[in-house]
């Protein structure tokens, strides 16, 4: 099928600029891979081929059939199934990622594969936490944000076929970045492992996303802008100021897949660590909050608690966060006046950081009966206490004391997820549960009693998880720091590590559990999509008059 | 756009705003919020009066208490020093023979040779000094490099092809298979011959075959009857210890790839007296040879004992 062939005269202006876009990068993955003296390069460049071909062949059948035209009338609703089949795939997908390597750390003789290096616990472990960020936490984000930023500004979606780039450029970033890891191509950077090329592809996604983002509120018939949206808006924002910064490299050749790092040094790992926190502060924590302040009061349908207390604590959080970062480089070669800082403005996030949950809790002040009888409210309860929990721990962990003992142990990892599987975790689902009958116009759920399943099991799990992983964290960091009466260190490391096995079976029967738990979700998410449609008008879909909550 | 209204059950007025129908509430912040939010910035204002805090175009804020991690550590690691003073001391003076003889300074120089060996050997040679295949065996009467209290020492302070002047006996055992010096088939035959060396059963057809091979190839380095050499550490063939496996598959492996272990030199990492007492932990721990005074008789009870342990 030619070019000439597929454009019809009518074909909208956005649909002929992202075919002729996806030709274009067709044509320059397939120069990259043909020049590329670099085999990891050429391994990268075939998938983006393949990539921007298929979409290529897809767009030609779809523009000839007349389709990809945008309704003005109609919310663009497919691309947010699409995010949510995505995001219940990239959870399964991370989750047993992150089994696979905790068995590693239990059982390293039966989990150890010497023949595939790419199965490997180093390759592997960048592998989960960016499966479980980027990939089911990313997807959440974009789904979200696509379905709460039309209906809180009655507008569908702007660049009409666009979000769907957005969609799948991110899919692409997402597999370009995983391949990467198991074929052992990094920059060794916490949460920043892709190499240059990855990271130019997924700024030109996020430029896309944060254009449809605002090109929605601009076009917006609502006179106010939502709080979920300026939560949104941050991340996107700042999300995009943070990668672009801490990615700045050099590349070894220009279709070489090394890079060399812009900055260097103790000022290189205090950019990476800005990021790095950053990274937890503005996409694990400021867009869920978005989450938090569209979906609870809708699902619970009771007003928000505090429109002041929603504006104070966001400009706090925005404003104090960003330097928080230096607390991950307590007693290296940073100077300790950053240190000092990185600490105090980690203590003075805790009540930023609180606002978010008083204001989600409080708004279910008249709607508690439903925390017994609507388990999707129950993992929106829990997704919140675990917020709490966690952002009160970060800072007393960043305290300096503390963290003398606490860093580099399992405490860190048990923090991490009790914000990731307990709060990430817990208040995407939640989500889910509430988005999928809206999506797909069905009354209710498959199964309520799935749900409650899911969430014991994974509440159980959670509670396994940290649990083990606080005695582990603060077992570990007491004996690494034990001086026999000679004045010589009581254990070597490789006790330490033997002493954590317990622990470590623990958690990974505790990981086990969470991703049980999605698996179940999935299960009663597919059912339902498969359910007969029978609700033309359900609760959170009906729009304004002018729109019709379908594609 | 809508007025602003009641809410029924908290009695809070609305703030007038609506989207999809979610609503706020005017409710003000909370006070306890408020104050401890106050709070922990006026914190933060103290401690960065008292600590280091604030960067300056030549310098920084160093805070009134004059507190420094730098110098801090400086302090720390001298009173440590000076912690271990004495008992280095008395290692410094003594020769090993008599740290051994004395019991008081032996258990001192075990404890220190505990925690070091931890830390830094049991990477290899395993936490209980068991070894590993290509990692020898510190436990067992069997020493590549001798096994006196001297001898231990002295490996430890020069390693194993390190690249230390004082390195012993820089042999290189050959890759007869992969660098072509010997066929397949004569690769083979050595081995029937080598196993036959340690008293087991081998295809004698074989191993005859392999005996001038033998004698051209090997004998210069491990004998004429394969019993090696400990002054330049050339492994025993006629024991029941292997470095790198004793079945057919390993034996025939390392005479077809020759690896060649490699130590590294702590002379740089540890002082004289932390490498005396790791000495003395790993001749008593690990069942060392007995001081050439009484040679024979001590050194299996020493290996069961050891082993027992």
């Amino acid at each position: 099928m030619t070019q000439a062939q597929a454009l019809r005269d009518d074909t909208p202006l956005d649909v002929v600029a992202l075919y002729m876009f996806t030709g274009l990068a067709a044509l320059g993955a397939l120069l990259a891979t043909a020049l590329s003296p670099d085999p990891s390069f050429r391994f990268s460049s075939w998938i983006m081929l393949a990539a921007f071909l298929v979409a290529f062949l897809a767009m030609s059948v779809q523009m000839a059939n007349g389709k990809l035209r945008s309704d003005p009338t109609r919310y663009a609703d497919g691309v947010i199934r699409a995010g949510v089949i995505a995001t219940m795939f990239w959870a399964v997908a991370g989750l047993s990622a992150g089994v696979l390597v905790a068995a590693q750390l239990s059982w390293p003789t039966i989990f150890y594969f010497p023949d595939l290096e790419w199965l490997n616990f180093g390759r592997l472990r960048p592998l989960h936490t960016s499966a479980v960020i980027f990939a089911f936490g990313g997807n959440a984000l974009i789904a979200t944000s696509f379905w709460v930023v039309q209906r809180t500004c009655k507008a569908r979606l702007a660049g009409g076929v666009w979000p769907w780039f957005v969609f799948w450029g991110y899919q692409l970033f997402i597999v370009l970045a995983a391949t990467g890891y198991l074929a052992g191509i990094t920059q060794s950077r916490e949460y920043a492992e892709p190499e240059w090329y990855v990271d130019l592809w997924l700024t030109i996604v996020w430029v896309a996303y944060l254009l449809v983002f605002l090109g929605t509120i601009w076009k917006r018939k609502e006179p106010h802008i939502y709080v979920a949206n300026w939560f949104y808006l941050a991340f996107i924002v700042t999300v995009a100021i943070l990668h672009v910064i801490n990615n700045a490299a050099v590349p070894a050749g220009l279709l070489e897949a090394k890079s060399y790092s812009a900055a260097a040094g103790v000022q290189d790992a205090l950019i990476q660590w800005w990021y790095g926190h950053n990274a937890v502060a503005f996409f694990l924590t400021v867009p869920f909050l978005a989450m938090m302040y569209y979906f609870v009061p809708k699902r619970a349908e009771r007003p928000v608690y505090s429109y002041r207390l929603s504006i104070v604590h966001f400009w706090s959080l925005i404003f104090i966060y960003i330097w928080a970062g230096p607390h991950h480089l307590h007693f290296t070669a940073l100077p300790q006046w950053a240190q000092t800082l990185g600490m105090t403005f980690s203590i003075m996030l805790w009540m930023p950081s609180w606002g978010g949950m008083i204001n989600g809790f409080m708004t279910l002040s008249g709607a508690w009966d439903k925390v017994r009888t609507d388990p999707v409210i129950r993992m929106f309860v829990v997704a919140m206490a675990f917020y709490g929990m966690a952002t009160f721990e970060g800072p007393l962990m960043s305290i300096r004391a503390v963290n003398a003992l606490s860093h580099y142990t399992d405490w860190t990892i048990g923090h991490v997820h009790s914000g990731a599987l307990g709060w990430n975790g817990f208040i995407t689902f939640a989500c889910l549960y509430c988005m999928t009958p809206w999506l797909w116009k069905k009354e209710r759920l498959y199964s309520n009693a799935l749900v409650e399943w899911h969430f014991w099991i994974a509440t159980t799990g959670i509670l396994l998880y940290i649990s083990s992983m606080w005695i582990s964290g603060v077992m570990e960091g007491l004996m690494w720091r034990e001086y026999t009466p000679q004045g010589y260190l009581a254990n070597a490391f490789v006790e330490t590590v033997a002493a954590k096995h317990i622990p470590n079976m623990i958690r990974t029967l505790g990981g086990l559990m969470f991703l049980s738990g999605a698996l179940i979700m999935t299960y009663n998410l597919w059912r339902t999509i498969r359910m007969p449609s029978s609700a033309p008008e359900s609760a959170s879909a009906t729009p304004a008059a002018q729109l019709i909550a379908a594609e | 756009m809508s007025e602003r209204e009641r809410d029924d059950h908290t009695g809070t007025e609305t703030t007038g705003h609506e989207w999809d129908g979610i609503k706020e509430l005017d409710t003000p912040l909370p006070r306890w919020w408020l104050w401890v939010f106050y709070g922990s910035i006026a914190w933060a204002v103290v401690y960065w009066i008292l600590m280091p805090a604030w960067p300056g175009i030549s310098g920084y804020t160093r805070g009134v208490l004059g507190r420094s991690d730098r110098a801090a550590v400086v302090q720390e690691l001298g009173a440590l020093a000076h912690h271990r003073q004495a008992g280095e001391a008395r290692l410094r003076t003594a020769s090993l023979q008599q740290i051994e003889a004395d019991p008081e300074l032996q258990a001192y120089a075990m404890q220190v040779g505990q925690s070091v060996f931890g830390d830094n050997c049991a990477t290899c040679h395993g936490a209980g000094g068991a070894g590993a295949k290509g990692y020898p065996n510190l436990r067992d009467d069997v020493w590549l490099w001798g096994g006196t209290l001297d001898e231990i020492r002295h490996t430890i302070q020069v390693g194993v092809r390190s690249g230390h002047p004082g390195a012993r006996g820089e042999t290189v055992m050959p890759a007869f298979g992969r660098d072509q010096m010997l066929g397949a088939r004569q690769v083979d035959d050595l081995t029937e011959y080598v196993v036959a060396l340690s008293g087991r059963k081998a295809d004698a057809a074989a191993a005859a075959r392999a005996r001038q091979t033998f004698a051209d190839q090997c004998a210069a380095c491990h004998g004429p009857a394969g019993a090696g050499d400990v002054a330049r550490g050339i492994p025993n063939l006629t024991d029941a210890e292997w470095l790198y496996g004793s079945d057919r598959a390993a034996i025939r492996d390392q005479i077809w790839n020759g690896r060649n272990g490699v130590m590294p030199t702590w002379e740089a990492r540890f002082s004289p007296e932390t490498i005396k007492a790791l000495a003395v932990y790993v001749h008593a721990n690990a069942g060392g040879e007995a001081e050439p005074a009484a040679p024979a008789a001590a050194a299996p009870e020493e290996s069961a004992a050891g082993a027992a342990r």
